[in-house]
């Protein structure tokens, strides 16, 4: 078989072509990827229980214990409230993860140490390792952001396509809805609704969800009034086909590409707000960690612990600032009067 | 000759500051079996919303008030496809009657290979696995001359070239074989030797699936060659019906023959400027009184503001609506 030489490569693989010539969106594109493995493979990077134990001529792997869904099995339990330190000591041979540490594993022989060898980002009032905190810190944050964009996206796109295709008094009413739930000021209203429902990770993830739906819904509508009136859309129709299929196989592919721009940054923005709402204790309760709980905790010492403040800090700063670069890129790629060949 | 769309008195409104204005006004034509119809006129003259309303595609606001369009496909008696459940419709719709558009360039969608959207217009209709319905699209691809084509349906439509993607189109639109093709300016947007190809293209797949075509064009160079009968449109009316060699030979209607004047002639003497028809087609909201081609008529006499003329029968098939005949 000849090359063919007209065959262009697809629409997406162009834009990440494009995407990957700036060294900034690579940059944050590798943080985010970085972040986000080290979410998802958090208790293989710090754990308190060893990954290898011999003693007495048995050999365990205690770091089973806690993976899930292996920790259903109850696999040793002759292993419970062991000493490893004890046994270590006694003679045991013993392994541990990268961080030997489980973000509650406290040690009151051991509080507000700065950055060492053995707590590379060193411990606070409690005695528990930041660093392993913070690992599990990032399932928190990451997971709100993930969660809530998706929920807001899906509504978002549920309700601009709705307006857009229809038209009419259907657009009329969405609209008006969109205009009011952009009149509340967001985070109070959240605030508020946290007030009255509780603290809890799962309300922030709705309450986000519920209440920034209307950039994305506004987005899509845009999109939406833009294709149906393209001349594919009413080949579609003159092909016999249903509305609903239109819809979502014909015109909501054509229209996300938008939507993954505000998505991204979408993802930035709840961070933060779960970050703040953590950091005035509307978030996560103690002791699971969150990056904004780790950087609330740490007001009491800041004169004397900077690094309780520095790394929950910088960890912030930087998967906040690489969501928003990529979400730049991501931009600039789409839009046509920007693009290069 | 055996009637295979019949259209009674179709009328088509749009709302213009709350009145509602015919694009179409009491429009009556038929399409015989086997047999080509072309449909000539400006832009603006109804003959875009008249395709669009046997498929009953017209987009709100516009709507459908009044008329019938009785298809004889399924059965002698017949059924009317203005009358029909959106439900029945949409099996009408790509599959006994199917639609080519103007614009090659954006009637695709940019996000799938035409190959996925070929096999989708076949599977709409047709129970027949994925498999099945791939070979199907190779071969109607292959029907429209792409070369190629067991490649070509992995392309995507922004890979290939506007013939390319006018023969896609075509493709699709026969893959179901419907009874009847509505080709609407199918090669006004290409270029001149691409043009020729697609209207050879089409000439020969009426020829050789014994299809039913209503071609619209303002292109009466494309109607010369393609057609067998002609019917001219002015302003959401019919103007003149006849079989095309006589419409060339004896055009009646002062519109017909400002057509056929305005077309460049090969051979004429330089410097010498092409004729136009004065003016532009009326605003639907400004009909002028009468006769609607009377304020652009070289022939206008008294009686042309007063009322519209009816058509008149002035023999071997043809029709002219005009006060002088």
């Amino acid at each position: 078989m000849t090359e063919n030489s007209t065959t262009q490569p697809h629409y997406w693989s162009l834009l990440l072509r494009q995407f990957n010539r700036s060294w900034l969106n690579r940059i944050g594109l590798w943080i985010i990827i970085f972040t986000a493995l080290v979410a998802i493979i958090a208790p293989l990077l710090a754990n308190g229980e060893p990954v290898y134990l011999k003693h007495q001529n048995k050999t365990y792997f205690p770091i089973l214990q806690t993976l899930w869904p292996i920790k259903m099995l109850k696999l040793y339990p002759e292993l419970a409230g062991a000493d490893y330190k004890q046994w270590e000591k006694e003679g045991a041979e013993v392994r541990y993860t990268f961080v030997p540490y489980s973000p509650n594993d406290y040690d009151l022989n051991s509080i507000l140490l700065p950055p060492t060898r053995a707590h590379f980002l060193g411990t606070d009032e409690q005695g528990r390792d930041v660093l392993s905190r913070m690992i599990y810190g990032s399932r928190i944050s990451l997971s709100v952001g993930l969660v809530a964009v998706t929920l807001y996206t899906v509504i978002g796109i549920f309700f601009g396509a709705l307006a857009g295709y229809f038209g009419g008094t259907t657009d009329m009413l969405i609209s008006r809805l969109i205009e009011i739930m952009i009149c509340f000021p967001t985070f109070f209203l959240i605030l508020t609704l946290l007030a009255i429902l509780g603290p809890s990770i799962y309300y922030i993830m709705l309450v986000i969800g519920f209440t920034g739906w209307t950039g994305i819904a506004r987005l899509v509508r845009g999109e939406f009034l833009k294709l149906r009136d393209q001349d594919f859309v009413t080949a579609c129709r003159s092909e016999g086909m249903k509305t609903r299929r239109i819809i979502l196989r014909h015109i909501l592919p054509n229209s996300l590409a938008p939507v993954l721009v505000s998505a991204t940054f979408g993802i930035a923005s709840a961070i933060l707000i779960e970050s703040s709402l953590s950091f005035l204790g509307f978030g996560v309760q103690p002791p699971t960690p969150s990056w904004g709980d780790l950087l609330s905790q740490s007001r009491d010492f800041i004169d004397i612990a900077w690094w309780l403040t520095i790394f929950p800090g910088l960890a912030i700063f930087l998967t906040i600032t690489s969501y928003n670069l990529v979400g730049e890129g991501l931009r600039d790629v789409i839009d046509p009067k920007l693009r290069v060949n | 000759m055996q009637k295979l769309l019949d259209i009674q008195n179709l009328r088509v409104t749009f709302p213009i500051g709350g009145k509602e204005y015919p694009a179409v006004d009491g429009l009556s034509f038929h399409l015989n079996r086997g047999e080509t119809l072309g449909i000539v006129g400006e832009s603006g003259c109804g003959k875009t919303v008249t395709a669009l309303s046997l498929l009953r595609l017209v987009e709100s606001p516009g709507k459908i008030a009044e008329g019938k369009a009785i298809y004889y496909g399924d059965s002698p008696e017949g059924v009317d496809l203005l009358a029909l459940s959106e439900e029945k419709m949409r099996e009408v719709r790509g599959n006994k009657i199917a639609m080519i558009f103007q614009e090659p360039m954006t009637s695709l969608n940019p996000v799938f290979t035409v190959g996925d959207q070929i096999m989708e217009a076949i599977q709409l209709h047709q129970k027949v696995g994925k498999a099945e319905a791939q070979n199907r699209a190779i071969e109607v691809l292959k029907k429209v001359r792409i070369p190629d084509a067991e490649r070509r349906i992995n392309d995507y439509p922004h890979q290939m070239s506007g013939g390319m993607r006018q023969r896609v189109m075509i493709a699709m639109a026969l893959s179901c074989q419907p009874d009847i093709l509505i080709a609407d300016e199918p090669s006004t947007a290409l270029d001149v030797t691409i043009q020729a190809q697609i209207l050879e293209l089409i000439q020969d797949l009426i020829v050789e699936m014994k299809m039913s075509v209503l071609l619209i064009t303002h292109d009466l160079g494309v109607v010369a060659q393609v057609c067998d009968r002609v019917m001219v449109m002015y302003a959401g009316m019919k103007v003149e019906e006849a079989p095309v060699r006589r419409l060339f030979h004896m055009p009646k209607h002062p519109y017909t023959i400002g057509l056929l004047q305005a077309i460049p002639p090969l051979f004429d003497e330089k410097g010498k400027e092409l004729y136009s028809i004065k003016g532009t087609v009326p605003d639907l909201s400004h009909l002028p009184e009468g006769c609607r081609f009377s304020d652009r008529c070289p022939r206008v006499v008294e009686g042309c503001h007063s009322k519209v003329p009816l058509l008149k029968y002035v023999g071997e098939g043809q029709e002219v609506r005009c006060i002088n005949y």
